[in-house]
């Protein structure tokens, strides 16, 4: 017998009785997750673990480390070197941004639209 | 059911103002990143994603319309953070404004801490409305005068001149954190504050630029055992030496700075048992706690997940004493939120005055309160149709059932590019500020 038996009522508290209701009933949850399992069956089984937030964390890098810049700076020299085209090239896809090439963002001088 | 609020169950809200542009074509650097109401509730403070800052003051009350509160207009505005690129760590800096924070006010001048991802600033913004004029040694426009000419003394005078108001920067708080801030959050002490980033949390002194403390650390040894992150930090409002930060685990830490330096081991810990039968791929994911807030008094706090928004009892860790659904219809379309990435929204919550009433956003522009006393609950919506200056606005309902009612929007009708993540709640009237993706929206309580 715990003290718990007087609980303070919750708006969407799930009382004991209807666990049992609950188990034979799919819940929405439980229905979407599967659905999610059959788009992408390689899912990892730890979704809110390392990856996601990994991922969270390095929101904004552009490389991984010195290596992959230099690698990136390299290979830019070396195809520059053969052709040297006059126009520059739109940086799309395979083509991998160094610090040169990276538009220059340039603050907002226009006034924000609130203010307007 | 007329509307939620003040503790009384007949408030109802108007319209009074939206600010922003009315095209649909929205540029990036126009999205609003924060909104925030000062202590006195006279500026109204936004931040946007190109890093600028607009401050709205409240215009003093008119004889000539009693039953309206005064309007917002344009007080101040300014470029607070630019983009910036790190070389060394090869990352991008986002201008964007994360949050704002108001300090109160000790003299004729208003200062706020804006942050974004990586650099604090504290900002003061002061009236200029009168300037010297009759200089002795010099003409009107700045040019020296020929001495020979000075013939008789006179005493500069101040006269009047048009209200100006400037911003300027007068400390920059840099180089601090690894990760990218989500708080900011000043001490009752006013001297001191506090920022938040995924993994730490620093303590900083107001007049102290070059030096912080850190006062939690939670990142592991050994990156591979990442298992939470922090989303959020606050002070609490009259105890100094108490704060409280959130995680993506849906739990929340309150940490005594009296305890020790650095306050890994927190005072208390506030986490709902979960029922494992209902674990799913989801559940932790909206389980993550998007938003911390203290009740202005002090005794509750409140904490918003991705469908539930729900209020702690300071004394009591082991569940909250109230939570309240804010779009329960959600939970069987967790799939597609989760592949358009909107499962992943940080939605905030506030309180009112009196801490009698919350409130937060959702989806299609829609945004909740919560009656605390009254156990009733509101959906609103802010949008250009119901933008009739003092126009009444009409409760909204989404319908989960097969049968719609007239008026109601069934749940794949909602549009989820329309999401209001900011709102704001003045700290002593009726006066709400929700921001839209790039517009601010103020309702006022319809006075009679």
């Amino acid at each position: 017998m715990s003290g718990d038996n007087e609980e303070p009522q919750t708006a969407e508290e799930t009382s004991v009785d209807e666990k049992g209701v609950q188990d034979k009933m799919i819940s929405p949850e439980k229905s979407e997750e599967a659905k999610l399992k059959t788009r992408y069956p390689n899912l990892g089984n730890k979704p809110g673990g390392s990856d996601l937030l990994r991922k969270r964390l390095q929101k904004g890098q552009k490389y991984f480390d010195s290596g992959d810049y230099n690698m990136a700076k390299a290979k830019i020299k070396n195809k520059q070197l053969p052709t040297a085209a006059p126009e520059k090239t739109e940086i799309t896809g395979d083509h991998i941004p160094t610090p040169q090439d990276l538009p220059q963002r340039k603050p907002s001088l226009v006034a924000s639209k609130l203010a307007g | 059911m007329a509307g939620a609020g003040g503790g009384n169950s007949d408030v109802q809200w108007c319209f009074s103002q939206v600010k922003g542009a009315i095209d649909d074509d929205v540029a990036e650097a126009d999205i609003i990143s924060t909104v925030e109401f000062n202590h006195s509730g006279e500026l109204l403070a936004t931040g946007d994603k190109g890093g600028r800052v607009v401050i709205f003051q409240q215009e003093p009350e008119s004889k000539n319309q009693p039953q309206c509160r005064g309007e917002y207009n344009v007080y101040s505005t300014f470029q607070s953070h630019e983009p910036e690129f790190d070389y060394l760590k090869s990352l991008e800096i986002e201008e964007k404004i994360n949050k704002i924070r108001w300090l109160p006010q000790k003299n004729a001048a208003q200062f706020l801490l804006s942050t974004n991802d990586k650099t604090i600033k504290l900002w003061k913004i002061s009236e200029r409305d009168k300037r010297p004029e009759g200089y002795n040694l010099k003409e009107e426009d700045g040019r020296y005068r020929d001495l020979n000419t000075v013939t008789t003394l006179r005493v500069p005078v101040f006269k009047p001149m048009d209200l100006m108001v400037e911003a300027s920067p007068r400390r920059v708080f840099s180089n601090a954190h690894t990760y990218h801030i989500n708080s900011i959050s000043v001490n009752s002490d006013c001297e001191t504050y506090l920022s938040a980033d995924d993994l730490r949390i620093n303590l900083w002194n107001l007049e102290i630029n070059d030096r912080s403390f850190n006062i939690v650390d939670i990142k592991p040894a050994n990156m591979e055992e990442l298992t939470e992150v922090i989303t959020a930090a606050e002070f609490h409002p009259n105890q100094c030496n108490t704060f409280v930060y959130s995680s993506s685990k849906g739990t929340i830490r309150l940490c005594d700075m009296r305890a020790s330096a650095l306050c890994d081991k927190h005072a208390k810990q506030f986490e709902e048992p979960e029922d494992p039968n209902n674990r799913s791929f989801f559940s932790e994911i909206i389980s993550s706690i998007s938003d911390v807030k203290f009740s202005h008094s002090g005794r509750y706090m409140m904490t918003r997940d991705y469908l539930s928004v729900k209020i702690w009892d300071l004394n009591m860790e082991s569940r909250p004493v109230e939570t309240y659904q804010v779009h329960e219809y959600l939970r069987s379309k967790l799939c597609s939120l989760y592949e358009n990435d909107c499962i992943f929204d940080k939605f905030e919550c506030c309180w009112n005055g009196n801490d009698s009433v919350v409130m937060t956003g959702s989806y299609n522009n829609f945004f909740r309160m919560f009656d605390r006393g009254y156990r009733q609950d509101v959906t609103l919506e802010a949008s250009r149709e119901n933008s009739k200056p003092r126009s009444v606005l009409k409760p909204r309902k989404v319908s989960t059932g097969g049968k719609r009612k007239k008026d109601e929007i069934s749940v794949d009708s909602l549009d989820f590019n329309k999401k209001i993540l900011h709102t704001a709640w003045h700290p002593l009237d009726n006066i709400i500020a929700v921001a839209t993706t790039n517009n601010l929206y103020i309702f006022q309580e319809k006075l009679n």
